[in-house]
């Protein structure tokens, strides 16, 4: 290969949490990068995702509080509530963390193309406008989109995705939505808390279906007693818009066969997950595998194409803006050449968080994972119940819940469900992480009163010494 | 009935055990094919497995100690009986030196308190909070077990921790930096965790490090040369530390008297002479360093020698033979034994078929047994009946040393380092080279000086260009 000088050492196409933070670890470490971002900086992470929802399910949680502030006397006009505003609350969000990625882009010198862009070569990225930047790396960061359902196309009206959702201005009375995974669920919560009617749709047996029966079942009751309806083991085959509002046709299997119901709302979700954005970006025309629409890559997150790298929601790990920033990370560090011992992110060692009241964080395996790869574990649990501050802020419902090696005391998995559960995790990662033991997080001396004692109990109940329950 | 167990003999050449590690307590139930101890013979660590069924009542002979053939270890029987007759009886056998072991075992922590915190209904719920509450006036008043199990507990946790934190020798591992988990994974493998090299923060020992270990070394530590880790010294350290000089006599370890027993015989047997030669190691490295950048583990520069050597014993026979007095014994396969340096010591495991087997495969053989022989679980079949070895001093910059031959072999190759050397080239012209010298030692009795130089010059020219081997 002739000695050619590249226009960038690395380009990255797509701004989200994947690619955004890959283009600043480059331009730490010493490679001229650019960023070209098709839409709006920061991804949908920023912009139409995590976000703005976490902003939302904050100011569901503040309109539930009214029932406390009622308890302590005061009289409150529920009537006038303006749901345009809490939508404006969540796009201050979405915008101030917005200008803030394009202001640290620019703070690391890195060029910001707002462009739609294809791969033209191994070290080739051509733009909508026609002009062609060359790279000595390529990184595609393009995130996913939402999936859409057979017979429920998005007309973001009355079919609506999670963009959708985020973007409505004023409530529905009623809202069915298809899917209980985390987003269906924390959906499920704002909605239900600022008084919509809510009914989730799961297709398979259990809600929130990746979790262990237990953990799913505390959010579930919770949701239960305020209101939300679920029906489980059902599918939804098809859809009728009508003058009086839409109706969601069901199926689900029964001894006799199949039982057909229907739910009547006026505007419909469809969570059913994320499809990756690969097409039309010129990646099978290098040679790099796809599969079902993800790239397949290697160590580092190297696709087939040598210069050509994938992270994020395009590869198949858990679809998580943290595991996309880290995927980046690992990722510039080898085109840096300084590859971690690191080289793919560990799955045991991702925090997953739902942002439900009450909360659910885990890492690690959960018991469901260790059943189905056949680990030996065991468990110890230790509930909210048990802990003081949980008491003194009423919020005594859920539990923390250790897995652990029985031979070498190894810690594989925690889950918590309860309040404050997705700030919490981080100590029994950490744990994980550094490889100690139970004993250590048992030993460790933990303020008084913290809901991190309660964590602290569940480690010494791994050790068969927890003091409070 | 109580009996009372005794030392076996655990291999044919074993007159006495050393007791390595004791796998049940007092009080353990034993049943028949339990692995009672772990007991050190000649140059092997072998499990002493219970032929008989019960409660291991009494332990006599302490971690460490030493026992002849027939000395009483243990007594086994059924729980509650009295054994202080036998007891008695045992001791006066061993001359008053029981010391059972006391060992805490993780059981007795298990067994204080649950694992499982179920839900509770309602009413019990009510209840609990107002206990709760109660708890909460008076800090720290633990109502869960009782203080003496918590106690308990707490000090099996500790003792622990300090068990794993002790090398298989026994001495503290204080300052080598390794997590809580990888030190226990070390000490259940019974490896040293000084010579295992960390890929984590820092330096660190972690998990993996400690799995690639025991699973065989490869990828850990480049395993260039047999002597290993103990070979280079810290980054920047020019000595090793100073050690305190005292007047003591150490006790000989079974392994020891081997290696004192077998040397001796072979040096006075057999009339050694030496031959050396000097090497170009330059295309073998080349070829080494193309094949380790395709694969995921990497082979060692002794496999490569092994496979060598194999190659040009191919071509001289009576230098992969024993003498049988009457007869010279010519082995119809190329089993090559490679000298590898241990704490106390000195063993040579097996490579079978190294004719057979390519490089890539004489090192995935090579790599396991080099890591059980670090943690002294090397069998007899594994380091017996070598009918050529290797031994390896490149790693501590020895130019050149020669060997004693290794029984029942007639020939040992002694391998000194590979400097980047000066020499003089076929045009004449001063160049350098990458120079390794080797040295043959022959028991004359077997092969004569011709038949060793020959070897020896055959072994050179398919080094320096590995091609030959195939003419």
């Amino acid at each position: 290969m002739a000695e050619k000088d590249y226009d960038y050492d690395l380009i990255v196409i797509g701004s989200g949490p994947g690619g955004y933070v890959a283009a600043i670890r480059a331009s730490q470490l010493g490679l001229r990068a650019a960023v070209v971002e098709k839409d709006k900086p920061g991804g949908v992470c920023l912009n139409i995702g995590c976000i703005p929802s976490k902003a939302l399910i904050h100011q569901a949680d503040l309109y539930r509080s009214v029932a406390s502030l009622e308890a302590m006397g005061l009289k409150v006009d529920r009537g006038g509530l303006d749901y345009s505003k809490v939508f404006q609350a969540s796009r201050r969000a979405a915008d101030r963390l917005s200008k803030g990625v394009q202001f640290l882009l620019k703070k690391n010198k890195i060029d910001y193309v707002q462009d739609r862009a294809a791969l033209a070569g191994p070290h080739e990225v051509k733009l909508d406008d026609g002009k062609t930047l060359s790279g000595r790396f390529i990184l595609a960061a393009t995130g996913s989109r939402p999936r859409e359902l057979k017979g429920f196309e998005f007309d973001e009206k009355s079919v609506l995705s999670s963009t959708g959702l985020l973007m409505m201005e004023d409530l529905p009375k009623r809202l069915v939505i298809l899917g209980s995974g985390y987003i269906g669920m924390e959906f499920a919560y704002v909605m239900n808390a600022f008084g919509v009617e809510v009914h989730v749709v799961e297709m398979l047996d259990q809600v929130l279906p990746l979790e262990d029966a237990d953990v799913a079942g505390v959010v579930e009751k919770a949701f239960r007693k305020r209101g939300v309806q679920f029906t489980v083991s059902s599918k939804a085959v098809g859809l009728d818009k009508t003058d009086a509002g839409l109706r969601v046709h069901l199926e689900s299997p029964d001894e006799r066969g199949t039982k057909k119901s229907v739910l009547e709302a006026d505007r419909v979700l469809v969570a059913v997950g994320r499809a990756p954005n690969t097409e039309g970006l010129g990646l099978e025309e290098l040679g790099v595998q796809l599969d079902k629409g993800f790239v397949t890559t290697g160590d580092y997150y190297q696709t087939a194409c040598a210069s050509v790298f994938a992270i994020g929601d395009v590869v198949p790990s858990l679809a998580l803006a943290h595991v996309a920033s880290k995927e980046g990370e690992i990722a510039v560090e080898y085109m840096a050449g300084r590859a971690s011992p690191l080289r793919r992110v560990d799955p045991t060692l991702i925090p997953t968080v739902i942002f439900t009241e009450p909360q659910i964080a885990g890492m690690g395996c959960n018991e469901r994972l260790a059943k189905e790869r056949g680990l030996a574990y065991e468990v110890a649990t230790f509930p909210y119940r048990g802990v003081g501050k949980a008491a003194a802020i009423e919020q005594v419902d859920g539990f923390v819940k250790v897995l652990h090696e029985p031979r070498t005391r190894e810690i594989l998995g925690t889950t918590i469900v309860g309040a404050e559960a997705t700030e919490l995790i981080h100590e029994a990662l950490l744990a994980r992480q550094a490889e100690l033991l139970p004993e250590d997080v048992a030993t460790m001396i933990h303020a008084h009163p913290t809901l991190s004692e309660g964590v602290m109990e569940a480690f010494r109940a791994a050790e068969g010494w927890s003091v409070h329950a | 009935m109580a009996e009372i167990l005794p030392m076996l003999a655990l291999s044919p050449t074993m007159e006495e055990g050393v007791i390595a590690r004791w796998a049940k307590a007092e009080g353990d139930d034993v049943a028949s094919g339990d692995v009672l101890c772990e007991v050190e013979t000649d140059k092997a660590v072998m499990d002493y497995e219970s032929t008989v069924e019960g409660k291991l009542l009494k332990i006599l002979a302490g971690e460490g100690d030493a026992c002849a053939i027939g000395e009483p270890i243990a007594i086994v029987g059924a729980e509650g009986e009295d054994i202080e007759g036998l007891i008695a009886e045992a001791q006066s056998q061993r001359e008053g030196k029981a010391k059972p072991a006391k060992k805490k075992e993780k059981a007795e922590a298990e067994q204080a308190g649950e694992g499982e915190q179920e839900a509770e209904a309602e009413g019990e719920q009510a209840k609990k909070e107002e206990k709760e509450k109660q708890k909460k006036e008076e800090p720290t008043k633990p109502a869960g077990p009782s203080a003496e199990e918590l106690a308990r507990a707490r000090e099996a946790a500790g003792a622990q921790q300090r068990a794993q934190q002790r090398a298989p020798g026994g001495a503290p591992l204080a300052g080598v930096k390794a997590s809580p988990l990888a030190r226990k994974l070390a000490a259940e493998a019974g490896l040293d965790l000084r010579r295992i090299s960390g890929s984590g923060p820092d330096g660190r020992v972690v998990k993996r490090d400690v799995e690639a270990a025991a699973a065989a070394g490869v990828g850990v530590k480049p395993a260039a040369v047999s002597a290993g880790a103990a070979a280079e010294l810290p980054a920047g350290a020019v000595l090793p530390p100073v050690v305190t000089l005292t007047d003591e006599a150490v006790k000989v370890s079974p392994m020891r008297k081997t290696i004192a027993q077998r040397l001796s015989e072979s040096k006075f047997s057999a009339p050694h002479y030496y031959l050396t030669i000097a090497i170009a190691m330059d295309e073998i490295l080349e070829a080494r360093r193309q094949l380790n950048a395709q694969l995921a583990g990497k082979v060692s520069l002794n496999a490569f020698l092994m496979k060598m050597a194999a190659m040009a014993l191919a071509r001289h026979p009576v230098v992969n033979a024993t003498w049988g007095g009457e007869t010279i014994q010519r082995h119809g396969r190329v089993d090559i034994g490679l000298a590898v340096a241990l704490d106390d010591g000195l063993v040579a495991p097996v490579v079978r078929d190294c004719l057979g087997k390519g490089v890539i495969a004489i090192d995935r053989d090579l790599q396991p047994l080099i890591a059980k022989a670090r943690a002294g679980k090397l069998t007899p079949q594994d380091y017996a009946e070598a009918t050529f070895t290797v031994s390896n001093l490149g790693n501590y910059g020895i130019d050149e040393f020669t060997a004693i031959i290794n029984p029942p072999g007639s020939a040992i190759l002694a391998v000194g380092q590979i400097a980047r050397t000066p020499v003089v080239d076929e045009d004449d012209e001063l160049t350098i080279r990458s120079m390794m010298k080797v040295t043959l030692s022959c028991d004359h009795r077997v092969i004569d000086g011709a038949e060793g130089a020959a070897f020896l010059r055959d072994f050179k020219a398919i080094c320096e260009a590995p091609v030959r081997a195939l003419y």
